[in-house]
């Protein structure tokens, strides 16, 4: 790992004003995948400007249908929160199958986001409940904010404050995991909000994606045989060791169906 | 530029002067000499690092020293008692010969310790789960989940 200089601001402002002086500068919130990129020396940040202190960043709230998560909560906080189980078991179950136990006790909502990692699990639920992502300077709808592979609308020195999820009528995460890494091969959040139904996809592309097919067969009729034959295109899909472009979307598919089982049952 | 790191490691308060990029485990290592923490892969997978961080089991080589200021940080060495008395969880992987080379042993007994405070008679389906975060090279798993059952409700009964 390179050298770099530590930071750890008392008030956001500090933070703030860190972030936006040092340009190559890095927020760390649990350090699950940056402080491993950073041994890798996959990146290496001037600056860490660790979040750890910033107590306003760690909170829950759930209120009139909606569930705000603060960007330090960590994985094992949002799968044990009453209140996210109560309003979103879907979340709080997803939140549950991140990594391993070790790594739901520092990774963060935040961090996961920010991130942006093609695998990871929150983007799947961020998207599928089509939530909205908080910064210390504006409001980003989920459908606006993931970029592509590793990026998203956040600005430099930006820094995500907290996600508000709606809470829907019913949801269901499935994840074909990685048995070694936990990751997402392909991961399906489904969400049925009455009149409308989201389909979010992780893993399978660079980015997570919306999969409007089944979004369209699921708002007709929330029902596993609404999305059972519906056939996934593999071009532009992922292809490594672990599976091929083509495997991926048929578990798509796949995924889906036991995503709707899931969220009926 | 070094930075001052404070923290409390089996009860004794302790701190340091380190590059700020110095690794949990490195310091807990190679500065406070307390190599029953160990480094397995160095890429979060494989849990041999696993230290209890106020009391949650994390992987040391996952984060800098510096994210655990003012932590209670406690590895396997503050476990058994200062007379040598094992630690319930300790003497239930000796009973039921849950380690063979012991390389991981560490890290299963600190990840044990702190998923027993929540499962106090936990389900091998449960312990199972518990294990994703540590791996044993020897394949041994199924004496470590013995213990983990036997050591969970032994920390119950105490």
């Amino acid at each position: 790992m390179y050298a770099f200089r530590y930071h750890r601001p008392s008030t956001m402002k500090e933070a703030l004003a860190l972030g936006t002086q040092n340009e190559e500068g890095k927020y760390l919130a649990g350090g699950q995948s940056l402080v491993q990129a950073m041994k890798l020396r996959l990146t290496s940040p001037s600056d860490l400007i660790d979040l750890n202190a910033l107590g306003d960043l760690k909170t829950i709230k759930s209120e009139g249908g909606i569930v705000t998560v603060g960007a330090m909560v960590r994985h094992a906080e949002v799968a044990a929160s009453s209140e996210v189980r109560k309003a979103i078991p879907a979340l709080a179950a997803l939140a549950g199958m991140i990594g391993d136990r070790q790594v739901r006790h520092m990774g963060t909502l935040g961090g996961s986001l920010a991130n942006n990692d093609p695998a990871a699990d929150y983007p799947a639920a961020v998207l599928g409940l089509g939530a909205t992502i908080i910064t210390n300077k504006r409001k980003i709808e989920a459908d606006k904010f993931f970029k592509g592979l590793y990026e998203t609308a956040l600005e430099p020195g930006e820094l995500l404050t907290a996600v508000a999820f709606p809470a829907p009528k019913r949801a269901a995460y499935m994840k074909f995991k990685n048995p070694a890494s936990r990751f997402a091969i392909v991961g399906v959040f489904v969400a049925d909000f009455g009149n409308a139904a989201r389909v979010a996809v992780t893993g399978a592309g660079p980015s997570v994606f919306r999969q409007a097919d089944m979004e369209k067969a699921l708002s007709a009729q929330f029902a596993p045989e609404s999305v059972a034959d519906i056939k996934v295109k593999a071009d532009g899909l992922n292809n490594d060791l672990h599976a091929t472009p083509e495997y991926r979307a048929h578990l798509v598919t796949v995924m889906a169906r036991r995503a709707v089982e899931a969220a009926l049952g | 530029m070094p930075v001052k790191v404070s923290m409390k490691v089996n009860g004794k308060a302790v701190s340091a002067e380190l590059e700020a990029r110095t690794l949990l485990v490195t310091y807990i290592r190679d500065e406070l000499r307390l190599t029953g923490t160990h480094v397995g892969c160095d890429t979060a997978q494989c849990g041999a690092c696993t230290v209890l961080m106020d009391g949650k089991a994390i992987k040391s080589c996952s984060i800098v020293a510096m994210q655990a200021e003012g932590a209670d940080v406690l590895t396997i060495e503050g476990v058994a008692k200062s007379d040598g008395t094992l630690h319930p969880m300790q003497a239930a992987f000796k009973e039921n010969h849950g380690l063979q080379c012991g390389f991981c042993t560490p890290g299963m007994v600190m990840n044990a310790l702190d998923f027993a405070h929540s499962h106090p008679n936990p389900t091998e389906h449960e312990v199972r789960e518990s294990l994703e975060g540590n791996l044993c090279r020897c394949t041994g798993y199924h004496n470590i989940v013995k213990s983990i059952i036997a050591g969970a409700r032994a920390m119950a009964v105490k």
